[in-house]
């Protein structure tokens, strides 16, 4: 049998069928250089031997036989009846002890017990049909704890026979018992700081430069422009810190007790010092420069400074996107303004001002 | 704060200095005649080659080498915006102006320079091979010139009998004359490329700059450095010099506490005269080195002061005993460079940027070599046979009782040396009583007590009103004087309380407690993990660099001679901050931000 989980270091092309494709795609951000948040995929082996064990192609079979799929309230009652018997069903005790072991590891990793994690469906093949109605019901945020995580696990599993997607199915006559899902456990990002990276300066296109916006607690407050950041250009070649403006940060966007975000104001010291250090503010900008390589173009990247992991593994790419100003004008050129001849260009150096000013 | 500095008319002598101006030549002072124009422009004090009171005959190397840029600028290649280099001596410092060229004249300028510079460039490396012919011939003419005291009687066949019609008396005259004009020619020597050389690395700077506006400095001057370069030479022969002591078992010989000791027990063993030999080997020309500038005769020199060295060695034997890799990773410094290159190369909007960038950092690593080693063979190890000579020549009139010590010389103008000469040439050739031993003790100890009173003083660092921005690109890239630098000296040094400001000459954030050292004689007072806070640093530093963890000074630019040692040694450096050694302690603890270009107290 095919390995129940997987973590997202050992992704590679071939496990894409089984761990979907939002698996397959935080895999190969982490097999990049692209540190997305930690974690591992329950494969669809996981749930085809949870599906066995538990006789479910039975209970499909006697619960579906019959439906009548305009009729709404039948529907409604006989989904939700398989959806109970799905978050029910007991898993084969690999399959469970896997998925704790796995929690745990990133527990200890993390040095958090009960560390908070996120649960969440990863459709198995974007264009199947199970796929396009996966994904309404099936993100879990702030889960703690072993029992809770496998909980989830079953409840993203019991996705598959929402109402809609399991009319779908019988209209399309797709058999309901070859549908699977893989579902994606990762950690929730607990930010010291976060912000925002163009991998050039915005203020003048300068692609040697990596500036980065920054503020405490999560980046909210730094997208919506709520919050002054702190302002920073590295160099992209040396990755040494060229610029920085440290602002007054009045408020920072928090986790409360009720696992919710909210702003709140900072007080004393704290809001006049630097959010990030040298050390952060590079490591940020190798991850922007890396998404850059990647992709291929100039990036957009959200990222966050994780409380929980380690020194040196605690940066985080939240998104990335294409920068869209710069990149879509002209590139200016050098030579198209200067002296081709090189000692016409001496000559021009020696007679025209030159700022060694930093600006 | 202050729009501009005092007038240098206004900059009162300090008390016991009085008279001072009687220490150089008239040509080298301000004064009433020139006023206008002096008080018309803005003067800094160059800290970087002079940071400290010249001694009268010590101002020869300092006008020998500015007239010598100037004339290089205005009369040879014609350099088309800048006219030399205008100095003056205030207070036994050196102050320096960038002398424009007459906008009228540049278009004709532009012509010729484009004409002269460019067959330098195009013959680079012939012309350069030519230079090395000359530097050491020239240094081979300074050691054939001895001063001995003169003879009771000429020699019968090498004087008399030879019909040379000439004798020692006349020698002896036109040997000082000879190291004179030596002295002057190495000093054309010096700048037959260097303005160039700056020229063609301005333009790849600017080049760079333009591509990538924010571009550090650090990252073009890393581009272009050399990785084997003849100043880091002298000490990498200590470090061989250390493990051959170690190899051939007599390392223990420098645990012993001073030279003599240690030569003392080397001598005793065949492996011991080998090691002494292979010294020596090293010594010339190696170890003519200055723990300073090079610009004063009180810089110490290692040849003459092997302590220095060896103390380095004994270091250099400890460090390997703990199992320290000495050597400079050169394969890992080769393959950054070319990342970094590659890199920057790769980030260019187009293939002709990518050629016209490959195509200047070519022409800047052809004429680099130059801008980095030419500093050994001139300030160091000709200067220092030039000293030695000098102070040969103060022997020779000690000996004849007109003054105490062979450094007094340096007491006297170049020009005043000729007249002692003439003085006793004269009393030998009669014989007579000559009059220099009534008059010279008198002066020299009023010079020195002169010289006392000024080195008290703190020179301000710069004179007149400033221009709006600082453009002249020598000024800026040789003395690292930027329009920041002048807005903190204006305003005092003190923009934020406990921060300084100055250039960010080698990257890296520490903090840890300071070393305050004035002078290269208290090197030794540096110990492990502390922050080297001096008025500059010398190339000849560098064995400390393997202790220290950071550097700031009060004077210098990213090119400076000591900025390059630095960068070496992968320590954040922090230059031409103008205050730190009046503002910081040994013992404070401070934070040195060399990515920035901060000093902050932590105290």
């Amino acid at each position: 049998m095919a390995d129940v989980t997987m973590w997202f270091e050992g992704y590679w092309p071939g496990l894409k069928a089984e761990v979907g494709g939002k698996a397959a795609s935080l895999g190969e951000m982490t097999g990049a250089g692209l540190p997305v948040p930690p974690g591992f995929a329950v494969t669809t082996a996981g749930y085809r031997a949870a599906h066995d064990a538990a006789d479910l192609d039975a209970t499909l079979a006697r619960l579906l036989h019959g439906l009548d799929v305009s009729d709404t309230a039948q529907v409604s009652a006989v989904c939700g009846e398989i959806r109970d018997v799905i978050r029910l069903m007991p898993l084969p005790g690999d399959v469970e002890s896997q998925i704790r072991e796995h929690y745990e590891q990133l527990c200890r990793k993390c040095d958090v017990e009960d560390l908070p994690v996120a649960v969440r469906s990863s459709a198995t093949s974007e264009d199947s049909p199970d796929a396009s109605f996966a994904g309404e019901h099936d993100t879990y945020l702030w889960v703690r704890g072993g029992d809770a995580v496998v909980d989830a696990v079953r409840r993203c599993w019991a996705s598959l026979f929402t109402d809609r997607a399991t009319c779908y199915r019988v209209e399309m006559g797709y058999e309901h018992r070859s549908v699977e899902m893989a579902v994606v456990i990762q950690k929730m990002v607990r930010p010291i700081s976060a912000g925002v990276a163009f991998t050039l300066n915005p203020a003048n296109g300068d692609r040697s430069q990596v500036a980065i916006d920054a503020a405490w607690g999560f980046g909210e407050g730094v997208v919506s422009g709520e919050v002054t950041p702190d302002n920073f250009l590295v160099d992209k070649v040396l990755l040494e810190v060229t610029k920085r403006d440290i602002s007054h940060k009045a408020h920072e966007y928090r986790l409360t007790d009720h696992d919710t975000v909210e702003k709140v104001g900072i007080d004393g010291e704290r809001a006049d010092t630097p959010c990030m250090t040298d050390a952060q503010l590079k490591a940020v900008a190798a991850l922007a420069k890396t998404a850059e390589r990647h992709y291929g173009c100039p990036q957009d990247i959200e990222w966050a400074v994780d409380s929980d992991l380690p020194e040196g593994e605690n940066i985080i790419l939240l998104q990335a996107r294409p920068e869209t100003v710069w990149s879509k004008k002209p590139r200016k050129t050098v030579t198209g303004s200067a002296d081709r001849d090189p000692m016409a260009s001496i000559v021009s150096t020696l007679m025209n001002p030159l700022h060694t000013k930093k600006d | 704060m202050a729009d501009r500095f005092p007038s240098p008319f206004d900059i009162e002598t300090p008390e016991g200095a009085e008279g001072w101006q009687d220490m150089y030549v008239y040509s080298s002072l301000f004064s009433e005649s020139r006023r206008e124009f002096e008080d018309s422009i803005f003067w800094f004090q160059d800290g970087v080659h002079w940071p400290k009171v010249l001694t009268p005959w010590d101002a020869t190397f300092y006008e020998f080498a500015i007239a010598s840029l100037s004339q290089y600028n205005t009369r040879h290649l014609q350099v088309p915006p800048a006219n030399g280099i205008a100095f003056r001596i205030l207070n036994g410092y050196g102050y320096l102006t960038p002398v424009p060229a007459d906008p009228a004249t540049i278009e004709a300028r532009v012509a010729n320079f484009m004409d002269r510079a460019g067959f330098y460039f195009m013959n680079w490396n012939d012309l350069y091979d030519k230079w090395m012919v000359k530097i050491r011939d020239l240094v081979k003419e300074l050691e054939s010139v001895n001063f001995e005291p003169l003879p009771e009687i000429e020699d019968a066949d090498g004087v008399v009998k030879s019909g040379a019609g000439l004798g020692s008396g006349y020698q002896i005259q036109e040997n000082y004359r000879t190291l004179l004009d030596l002295s002057l020619k190495l000093w054309n020597y010096h700048f037959e490329f260097l303005n160039l050389g700056y020229a063609a690395y301005l333009d790849f700077f600017g080049f760079c700059k333009e591509a990538f506006p924010g571009i550090p400095d650090l990252a073009i001057a890393k581009m272009v450095a050399g990785v084997e370069v003849d100043l880091f030479r002298p000490d990498e022969e200590l470090k061989r010099l250390a493990r051959v002591a170690l190899e051939s078992g007599v390392a223990e010989a420098f645990a012993a506490g001073d030279v003599e000791a240690t030569c003392e027990i080397l001598k005793g063993s065949d492996a011991g005269r080998a090691w002494i030999a292979s010294f020596q080997e090293s010594a010339e020309p190696w170890f003519n080195f200055s723990t300073g500038s090079g610009f004063y005769h009180s810089d110490k020199i290692w040849i003459e002061n092997v302590e220095i060295p060896f103390e380095f060695i004994n270091d250099y034997i400890v460090k390997l005993q703990a199992g320290e890799d000495l050597a400079r990773p050169m394969d890992a410094i080769r393959a950054e460079r070319d990342r970094v290159v590659s890199e920057y190369s790769e980030l260019l909007a187009s293939d002709e940027d990518r050629e016209a960038f490959q195509g200047k950092l070519g022409l800047a690593r052809v004429v680099f070599p130059y801008v980095e080693n030419h500093n050994f063979y001139v300030e160091h190890w000709s200067h220092s046979v030039i000293w030695r000579k000098m102070r040969q020549l103060g022997e020779v009139f000690v000996k004849e009782g007109f003054w105490a010590e062979p450094n007094d010389i340096f007491y006297l103008k170049r020009t005043e040396v000729e007249d002692a000469l003439w003085d006793y040439y004269v009393s030998w050739a009669t014989p007579e009583p000559a009059a220099g031993p009534g008059r010279w003790p008198a002066i020299i100890d009023k010079r020195k007590n002169i010289c006392a009173a000024l080195r008290k003083w703190k020179p301000v660092p710069a004179l007149g009103a400033p221009p709006e921005v600082i453009t002249e690109p020598f000024t800026v890239m040789l003395w690292g004087i930027t329009s920041d630098s002048v807005d903190s000296w204006l305003g005092g040094g003190e923009q934020k309380e406990g921060e300084l400001r100055g250039m960010a000459a080698s990257p890296g954030l520490v903090e840890g407690p300071a070393r305050v050292i004035f002078t290269p004689e208290q090197i030794g007072e540096v110990q492990q993990g502390e922050i080297l806070v001096a008025p500059l640093t010398a190339p000849s530093w560098a064995p400390i660099f393997g202790k220290i963890l950071a550097t700031v000074t009060d004077t210098g630019g990213m090119m400076s001679h000591a900025a390059i040692v630095c960068r070496e040694y992968g320590l954040p450096a922090v230059t031409g901050t103008g205050f730190a050694t009046d503002r910081i302690k040994t013992g404070d603890r401070i934070r040195v931000d060399g990515n920035n270009g901060i000093v902050t107290s932590l105290d």
